[in-house]
């Protein structure tokens, strides 16, 4: 869903920059008013400054409410511990069950790795950092029964590309 | 892109800013030239080297992973280390103009320069260090066996002395400038922006060169602050430093230099379309607070690079989003709107010169969208160190400083009569084209969360890497064409 956002808003915005420019480029073998233009473009700018301004208000405000940052709650129904070594991880259990709350606690024993959540479809869900001396939580519900990959997405050495790894979601019994 | 006409005997600044106090001093002129070429040779070279990776990704061919890891390492340290030589190339031609800079101290540069890229070679090419331009600690240290301590000591040094060159620089720049204007607030326009004064405003060039030395100075030290930790780290292990503490430390000192390239590269803007335009770059009152608003924010965003650092204070990544969106408002709002209204039916010829300086801000402006999408907490979650991040910067990076920097030899190599010719022309649409799509492939391969820096890719992904790769060849074939035709004219340049 964010990836769709991402896509979509990048898209839209920079095409329009694109025609805007090559708009501009093309009119430039015309000669107009330079005053008139300058404040032709100081009108534009208010304009443009204060719908980004708007815009920018609530998106931001909403995004805020979907932070992965874990806080209190609700107790997790399974912990899973899952720690990042030049270059494997160890995931204890991992085996989880669908539909539960499961909270993943991720460190690094050596330097830093990135703990990606991938689903079967190679889509990434959540990630945090694994980080040596410290512990990222994750909080995650996991939707549907499968082979959930783990990858990962902090460079570590020369062995980065390798470190797969996987946590198995099953139907609740 | 149909006209070679450039003639023009329009002077930077000359007829805007009464304080203008000349041309360019002849022997900075010899130096700026040796920045320009050294700059175009080695962006050349470290984009081969990104063609190489990305090629071997799509399995057009095959890099082992440790030399691959190498070549990321040089590439993504050389990237940063030479747009910073052009960027200060650019500045320090321009500023030289309104203020008294020392060619000494620009010359002491260049030699701190050379002897840690010599150093990052070694370590790279020779002892295997390949921790990426990154270096996050403690993995200098820790290679299981791939690099020696040696190695990792040779690229920490040399890296730290490239920095002190430019701390020397942008030393030598604050003190012009405040020996030309009486403080750093001053020559901001903070009198014109927020006192009421009516006395005219510094020129953009000087207000630009000022943001770059305030935010540099404190930039720099912090790197230097963090290297001398990894180097000590890596002969004393029992050294220890909190990795999180590393992390803020090196993003803060990577995120305020990188971006100040683009800072000093488009000076060039400010002072060379004009001269196609005749259309003067004026500091006006949104100019002024545009740049002060951008000083305050480019020292203050860095966090945006720490959301999946969970352990990092909340406070500190909301407030790098806040100003991931705020940011991007000077940028979009004053220096695009800015570009616009100077070309928008000015009558202007087009050659290599504008066309590059025209689509560096274009490039400029469209990176920062998907900058900002990455910007966004929820977002950062599922895109962070995927594609999508090099997607972003190689947009702002590749078409908006590089393009400038291009732009600018162009410009060096016009002043001494040269035109261009059909070759020029087309490697203009190749590059402009290219960049688009290959930054475009980057990102695509983010929104499919293929993770970056992986040597080997999966099956999935081994199309986009293709269409990547394709256009990588056909960029570097444009920015090759590039900078053949400007070491051709570079002697007469430092004339």
């Amino acid at each position: 869903m964010e990836q769709r956002i991402a896509v979509v808003v990048s898209a839209t915005l920079g095409a329009l920059l694109l025609i805007v420019f090559a708009g501009v480029a093309r009119s430039a073998s015309s000669i107009g008013s330079p005053e008139a233009i300058a404040s032709s473009a100081a009108r534009w700018r208010k304009t443009v400054l204060w719908a980004l301004a708007l815009l920018f208000v609530p998106v931001i405000g909403y995004s805020l409410t979907k932070m992965p940052y874990a806080t209190g709650g609700a107790v997790a129904d399974v912990v899973v511990e899952a720690t990042g070594h030049q270059w494997a991880w160890t995931v204890s259990p991992d085996t989880v069950p669908v539909g539960k709350l499961v909270e993943i606690r991720v460190t690094g024993a050596d330097v830093n790795h990135g703990f990606g959540l991938y689903d079967a479809n190679n889509h990434l869900l959540t990630q945090t950092q694994a980080m040596p001396g410290f512990t990222n939580v994750i909080r995650h519900t996991f939707g549907a029964p499968g082979t959930y990959r783990i990858l990962c997405l902090e460079y570590c050495g020369l062995g980065h590309h390798t470190m797969f790894s996987q946590i198995v979601a099953t139907a609740a019994q | 892109m149909t006209s070679t006409t450039t003639s023009s005997t329009y002077t930077p600044g000359l007829e805007t800013h009464a304080e203008h106090v000349g041309s360019t001093p002849v022997r900075g002129r010899g130096l700026v030239a040796a920045y320009a070429g050294i700059t175009a040779l080695v962006l050349a070279l470290l984009m081969v080297f990104g063609l190489l990776m990305k090629a071997s990704q799509a399995g057009v061919l095959t890099i082992p992973a440790n030399r691959f890891y190498q070549l990321l390492t040089a590439h993504g340290i050389g990237m940063v280390a030479i747009a910073g030589l052009g960027g200060a190339a650019v500045m320090w031609y321009f500023l030289s103009r309104y203020v008294t800079l020392s060619p000494a101290i620009l010359a002491a540069n260049l030699v701190c320069f050379l002897i840690g890229v010599l150093l990052v070679l070694g370590a790279i090419f020779v002892g295997g260090f390949a921790a990426a331009w990154t270096f996050l600690f403690p993995l200098p240290a820790h290679s299981q066996g791939v690099w020696s301590f040696t190695a990792a000591a040779s690229y920490l040094i040399g890296v730290l002395l490239v920095g002190v060159g430019f701390l020397l620089l942008f030393l030598d720049t604050g003190r012009a400038i405040i020996a030309r204007y009486g403080s750093l607030g001053r020559a901001l326009g903070w009198p014109q922006a927020f006192g009421g004064s009516t006395e005219p405003p510094p020129p953009p060039t000087v207000v630009a060169s000022t943001v770059v030395t305030i935010i540099n100075i404190p930039a720099i030290a912090v790197g230097a602050v963090i290297l001398t930790m990894s180097l000590v780290n890596a002969y004393a292990p029992g050294f220890q430093v909190n990795a999180l503490l590393a992390k803020n430390l090196i993003y803060f000192f990577g995120h305020v230099f990188i971006n100040s390239t683009i800072y000093m590269a488009v000076i060039g803007v400010y002072e060379i379309l004009p001269t196609f335009t005749g259309r003067p770059w004026k500091s006006s009152k949104p100019f002024l607070l545009a740049w002060t608003a951008t000083m305050l924010m480019v020292l203050t965003v860095y966090p945006h690079h720490l959301f999946m650092d969970y352990a990092n204070p909340k406070w500190a990544s909301v407030l790098g989003q806040v100003l991931s969106y705020t940011s991007s408002l000077p940028v979009l709002a004053v220096t695009a709107a800015a570009t616009l209204a100077n070309v928008y039916r000015s009558g202007m010829k087009w050659n290599l010169t504008a066309g590059l300086l025209f689509a560096s801000v274009m490039g400029w402006s469209v990176g920062v969208v998907p900058a900002v999408v990455d910007g966004t907490i929820a977002v950062n979650r599922v895109m962070h160190n995927t594609l999508w991040v090099p997607g972003h910067f190689h947009t702002y990076l590749l078409l908006g400083v590089v393009a400038m920097l291009f732009g600018f030899m162009y410009y060096l190599g016009q002043s001494t009569g040269a035109k261009d010719g059909t070759l020029d022309r087309v490697g203009f649409w190749m590059y402009v084209v290219g960049s688009l799509a290959f930054a475009a492939a980057f990102l695509a391969g983010g929104a499919m969360s293929v993770p970056r820096r992986w040597a080997v890719h999966l099956d999935p992904w081994l199309t986009l890497d293709r269409v990547g790769a394709l256009f990588a060849l056909i960029v570097v074939l444009a920015a090759v064409t590039f900078v053949v035709r400007f070491l051709g004219r570079v002697r007469a340049v430092s004339a």
